[in-house]
């Protein structure tokens, strides 16, 4: 998962594999930061709600 | 008189009495405890617990493993539907999905971390990984998937009406639901690779004839044939469950229209499926067999597991359903389609069963013997706690969570 | 590794021998012969034709150390088992194993076996006394497998370096199967060396190897003259195996 990892042996095909796995691990990350920051905001009232329906 | 747990229900919807509710899940329950009691003994004990032997290294918990991620396939091929293709009608049938979808996969997730003999060594394949196995690659995309799912229910519970009261979380579920099509996007990528790679591990098992498969560069036939099959018949399981809920609760959940749509676009991929399935074996019994200095129905001599695996898995349970969901007459008519997903459903466990079980019990050394398996109490424990689970998880989201957003509508 | 089937008498002491050196696990009740820990498994083959043409004959199995794209190595999701590009040999790291037996799977020669239970060596009678300090013993949930003795391997290799080599000698490093065979069936050495006595064997026309067709490159090969053997080492279509005609005299 890491280089530091014990017999660690480069392979050009860590760089697909484990790329798109923090990509997606970063997508997901940020998808939840945003949403939680945005909630903040909500609440301390530095952002008005918007009225949501589906 | 009202029932007792009224202020939870979903706004203005009919439930039944809690203590019918609580009798209603007390199978659920039983199953649950089964599942615990033989969790507790195979963590325990060890997997000696179980019948699988040196012979069998993969058994009915794959099977069950396999089975319920395929099914469960109906929650990011529905959200890729919705979100990313912009089928609107689909809103109103993707919160269960989703909760389907999330059953199947934390079910699976947690089987196999009993079925693994070291669980507490599961991190390992993260840390250690070989990037090249098959195995590593549903490992990292069921473990983020898994996530995913759980990021998409969590709205659906923060829109319980009470939870609905507490400000910061009626906020934080509205804005999770507002970026959703970003999830639904990468848990399309994120399935569609694990989903694909679970039939990938058969395929590269170049030393079992009965597995291996040609195919595109890393990734063998079975990898696309499974990404199809999964998508042709989760679909349908997400139909089978709501119209199972609309029996038991003697409602219309879901509009016509929603059902026909899904029904349509897994009427499309089933025949595709079948029909690349049919080259496939195709290939495989006139190419690859003899290849390794075997016929067909070498395959097929050995205990229970005859050439009507074949006939079953391909013929009725997959011609049959691709012909009556093809003809929009029969798609439309309930309870052919009932039948036509039934069998559709079918056909993909005994996929599944056919790849795990019947591949291992095949000897390849000319001088090997058979040997049969049939699974302990326990085995059967765990894979139907599973069963438990699903339907506990999902009774209580239908009574105490907006799951079919049309109810009010259509139950006026 | 070569061994010569003709010679084998189905004693069993490859087994014993195998099993006594890697420190194998026993089981007070060892009938479970689908749950039994065992390296070397011994095959026992008959000849399908009524007496008295009836031929008996063995198949010792280690592990046959794939070489090209080795089945297990492959498939293991956690780098816990790995091929030694230097000496060919398939290791098997049993604290990294998690158990998820993909390997097992994937192996067609159910060269690897899965320690069902703890492993068990019964105090007071003696036998934790026999237990070799070279091999580390094995947890349960694991998956385990013959390393053609890479302890001896290692042993062998720091004996030369002590005196000042850097190539081992032919026979310096065998199996303890190899050195137990009473019938001296099996012959071990280097495949790639032309002066190892094993690079000769392979060249016979009756050596032969377990499932080649399906590519695994086994390094162990088989000998037998007699047809029928030969033939039960793999798999053919009718008409496609072809007997060695006997060299004339």
């Amino acid at each position: 998962m890491f280089p530091f990892c014990f017999e660690w042996k480069w392979d050009p095909d860590h760089f697909i594999f484990l790329g798109f796995l923090y990509l997606v691990l970063i997508i997901v990350g940020t998808g939840l930061g945003v949403a939680f920051l945005k909630t903040a905001a909500q609440v301390l009232g530095f952002m008005r709600e918007r009225h949501f329906d589906h | 008189m009202q029932p007792f747990d009224v202020a939870l229900f979903p706004e203005n919807a009919k439930r039944c009495s809690l203590k019918l509710f609580i009798a209603w899940t007390i199978p659920w329950v039983v199953l649950l405890l089964w599942g615990l009691v033989s969790a507790v003994l195979c963590l325990w004990k060890g997997l000696n617990q179980t019948n699988m032997t040196d012979y069998f290294a993969f058994a009915l918990w794959i099977v069950f493993d396999l089975a319920v991620i395929a099914l469960g396939a109906g929650a990011f091929f529905t959200g890729f539907l919705t979100y990313i293709i912009g089928k609107k009608e689909l809103k109103d049938i993707i919160n269960a999905a989703v909760l389907i979808g999330f059953i199947c996969y934390s079910g699976a997730v947690a089987m196999l971390g009993i079925d693994i003999g070291q669980p507490l060594r599961g991190w390992f394949i993260f840390w250690h990984v070989n990037v090249h196995s098959m195995l590593a690659e549903v490992s990292f995309c069921i473990t983020a998937y898994l996530i995913v799912l759980l990021i998409e229910y969590i709205p659906i519970i923060l829109e319980n009406r009470q939870i609905q009261r507490v400000r910061e979380l009626k906020y934080f579920g509205n804005n999770l639901h507002e970026i959703m099509a970003m999830f639904a996007a990468t848990g399309t990528f994120l399935s569609f690779f694990h989903q694909g790679s679970l039939g990938g591990l058969f395929g590269v098992m170049y030393a079992r004839p009965f597995d291996f498969r040609g195919g595109f560069y890393v990734w063998p036939w079975t990898f696309f044939l499974f990404v199809l099959s999964a998508i042709a018949a989760g679909p349908c399981f997400t139909i089978l469950c709501t119209k199972l809920t609309e029996f038991i609760s003697r409602k219309k959940l879901v509009p016509d229209r929603a059902v026909q749509t899904l029904a349509k676009i897994s009427a499309g991929l089933t025949c595709l499926y079948v029909g690349l399935k049919i080259i496939d074996t195709l290939v495989w019994a006139y190419k690859l067999t003899p290849k390794a200095g075997l016929t067909l129905m070498d395959y097929y001599r050995e205990g229970p597991y005859g050439i009507w695996l074949l006939i079953a898995e391909i013929g009725i349970c997959g011609v049959l359903p691709a012909i009556l969901l093809i003809i929009p007459k029969v798609r439309e008519h309930n309870g052919w389609l009932v039948v036509a997903c039934l069998l559709n459903c079918t056909g993909i466990v005994l996929n599944r069963f056919v790849f795990t079980v019947v591949s291992l019990a095949i000897p390849v050394m000319p001088f090997d013997r058979f040997v049969s398996y049939w699974p302990t109490w326990q085995e059967w424990g765990i894979a139907l706690a599973l069963v438990g689970y699903g339907f506990l998880l999902f009774s209580l989201s239908y009574r105490y969570l907006p799951l079919f957003p049309k109810e009010r509508e259509l139950n006026p | 590794m070569v061994i010569d089937l003709d010679k084998c008498t189905g004693c069993g002491t490859c087994m014993v021998a195998c099993a006594h050196e890697n420190n194998l696990s026993v089981r007070p009740d060892e009938s479970d012969i689908q749950r039994k820990l065992t390296w070397m498994r011994l095959y026992k083959i008959t000849k399908d034709e009524p007496y008295p043409k009836t031929e008996v004959s063995y198949f010792p199995r280690p592990c046959m150390q794939c070489d090209h794209h080795t089945p297990c190595v492959s498939v293991c999701p956690a780098t816990a088992t790995d091929y030694d590009i230097n000496t060919g040999i398939v290791s098997q790291i049993y604290t990294r194993c998690i158990g998820c037996r993909y390997c097992m799977a994937a192996c067609p020669y159910h060269a690897r076996v899965f320690n069902w239970w703890d492993g068990y060596f019964p105090r007071g009678k003696g036998l934790e006394n026999y237990l070799s300090p070279e091999v580390s013993v094995r947890m349960r949930g694991v998956v385990e497998k013959c390393t053609f003795c890479h302890h001896r391997l290692m042993r062998a290799k720091s004996k030369a370096y002590a005196e000042g080599r850097r190539e081992l000698e032919e026979g310096e490093y065998v199996t303890a199967c190899t050195e137990a065979c009473p019938a001296k069936a099996i012959t071990f050495g280097d495949l790639n060396n032309p002066e190892h006595k094993v690079h000769q064997l392979i060249k016979s026309p009756y050596a032969f190897r377990l499932l080649e067709r399906l590519g695994t490159e086994p390094k162990v090969y088989y000998l037998s003259k007699k047809d029928w053997v030969r033939k039960m080492g793999d798999n053919y279509l009718p008409g496609e195996f072809k007997p060695v005609t006997p060299p004339k005299a």
